[in-house]
């Protein structure tokens, strides 16, 4: 029974620190999501005296992906019929042309500023329009939260490890008497400590398995999912296959190294 | 000629510094010797079979078992060691969770035998220990003779070329403790094992000839 409680323990640290990490990665995949939902909608505005090529583009700034013109034969179109054809060449001739630049990733402010600065020192733009501000304070606001949950994590993955490591030593305190024996006998430290690094990896195992049975549901039921898409983020937020094997890595790197430790600085009872 | 298993060499042997237990020991024991110590309690009988599978290291003077020098044996060398020696222990000391084939087992799999020529030996052992009836029982389900001699079935089962025996019939009753000494008797007979046995007093029936050291106020003497 005391046995039984003591797993329970380590089963459920490791899964704790299993739903800290699979959080942070929901997190940051919801982010890149969205990331790149803003990178596809977000783009400067140029104001050019000559027409220029998308190399010429490219070559100021490598956060440029590409310029697309922006066409205004429909505003000449309104000026039919009120002014002479050779006037409308001329004028067509004298406006300034503008041009729609995509970037390979969404920028932080600092890199606008940047880049608006590269751009308004190059002697043919006119002007640049950068809308820093529209797109800016909903990413902030994830950004942060982003940033909020790290520091969350790091403080629930070092109370969970000290749990962690204080359920390992009672594991190895259980198996004192096996452990004397075989030392008695010979048995390496490896092989006498063989029963604990058993132990563990069932444990992380079982962990991972709780751990991947809840994504299920959570997936299954489209709880979160759901959230996400009303305020316009579609986005996967777990992968089982991938996410299980992950966390079954994670689970797997803290028992057997904690349990290594543990049987490392264990020294032994004559 | 027999060759040395055991050399002490003006060998103390103390807990602390101040608290020796054995002084200045010098004596040899040979492959194939049937040994008995005997003393008070607490007199240092046990101390002195512990050096003997390194759990305490000499204070002064020079110990080897098997051509390993005991004062600076380093844990790899000590494991080694103590693979060519069964211990038999008072309180037995089995592996209470496991069944007592697997206990006898546990020295094959520690020297690295294959599992089909583990099985085969431990059954032939428990059938020398008078046990095979018993074959998949845990050790608390037995009575102290019957663990013990499981014990000995164990420290039999890698084929040791020194056996260790601290007050193996202490908790015994005197038909248990006679089973258990002819079973070293035998060992010492028909495999050549060097036995060396902590007693607290010799049985009466004992078949075969035998070296005795007695200790007393931390002195080993032979009794001749």
């Amino acid at each position: 029974m005391k046995s039984l409680k003591n797993h329970l323990s380590l089963i459920i640290a490791l899964f704790t620190v299993l739903v800290s990490v699979e959080i942070y990665v929901a997190v940051d995949r919801t982010i890149s999501t969205y990331e790149s939902h803003l990178k596809n909608s977000y783009s400067i505005i140029v104001v050019t005296k000559n027409t220029m090529s998308q190399e010429t583009f490219k070559g100021m700034d490598s956060m440029i992906e590409r310029a697309v013109p922006i066409e205004t034969a429909h505003v000449l179109k309104g000026f039919q019929g009120e002014i002479t054809p050779k006037n409308l060449a001329l004028l067509e001739h004298a406006l300034p042309k503008f041009y729609r630049i995509y970037l390979v990733s969404f920028p932080t402010p600092e890199q606008i500023t940047a880049l608006q600065h590269t751009l308004q020192k190059t002697p043919e733009i006119e002007r640049v329009e950068g809308f820093a501000q529209t797109h800016d304070a909903m990413y902030q606001l994830m950004l942060l939260f982003k940033r909020v949950f790290q520091l969350l994590s790091i403080a629930i993955a070092v109370v969970t490890f000290l749990l962690i490591f204080k359920e390992m030593r009672l594991l190895q305190v259980q198996h004192t008497d096996r452990v004397a024996i075989m030392a008695l006998l010979g048995a390496p430290a490896l092989l006498r400590s063989a029963v604990l690094f058993r132990l563990a990896i069932v444990d992380a195992i079982l962990a991972t398995l709780l751990l991947s049975g809840t994504l299920w549901g959570l997936d299954y039921y489209a709880l979160l999912a759901l959230q996400l898409k009303e305020i316009g983020i579609s986005v996967q937020l777990f992968s089982l296959i991938e996410d299980t094997l992950r966390s079954l890595l994670i689970a797997l790197g803290i028992t057997i190294t904690f349990m290594f430790t543990i049987v490392i600085s264990h020294h032994e009872e004559k | 000629m027999p060759t040395n298993i055991i050399i002490a060499d003006h060998l103390s042997l103390a807990y602390q510094e101040l608290d020796t237990i054995i002084y200045g020991a010098t004596f040899m024991i040979k492959e194939g010797d049937f040994v008995v110590i005997t003393g008070e309690s607490g007199s240092g009988k046990s101390t002195l079979l512990k050096s003997f599978y390194g759990a305490i290291a000499p204070s002064r003077g020079e110990l080897y078992v098997r051509d390993v020098n005991m004062n600076h044996v380093k844990p790899s060398k000590l494991n080694a060691l103590r693979r060519h020696i069964g211990i038999v222990f008072q309180d037995y000391k089995l592996i209470k969770e496991w069944t007592i084939e697997k206990n006898v087992m546990l020295p094959l799999i520690i020297s690295g035998y294959k599992r089909h020529v583990g099985d085969a030996e431990v059954q032939r052992l428990l059938s020398h220990v008078k046990l095979s009836h018993q074959i998949g029982k845990y050790p608390p389900e037995l009575s102290g003779g019957e663990q013990q001699r499981v014990a000995i079935a164990r420290a039999l089962a890698h084929n040791p070329t020194l056996i260790l025996a601290d007050e193996p019939t202490g908790n015994l009753d005197e038909y248990s403790a006679s089973l258990i000494w002819n079973l070293l008797e035998e060992s010492n007979l028909q495999l050549n094992t060097t036995i060396i046995v902590v007693t607290h007093r010799i049985p009466k029936g004992l078949r075969i000839p035998y070296r005795h050291y007695h200790i007393d106020s931390g002195n080993v003497n032979e009794i001749t």
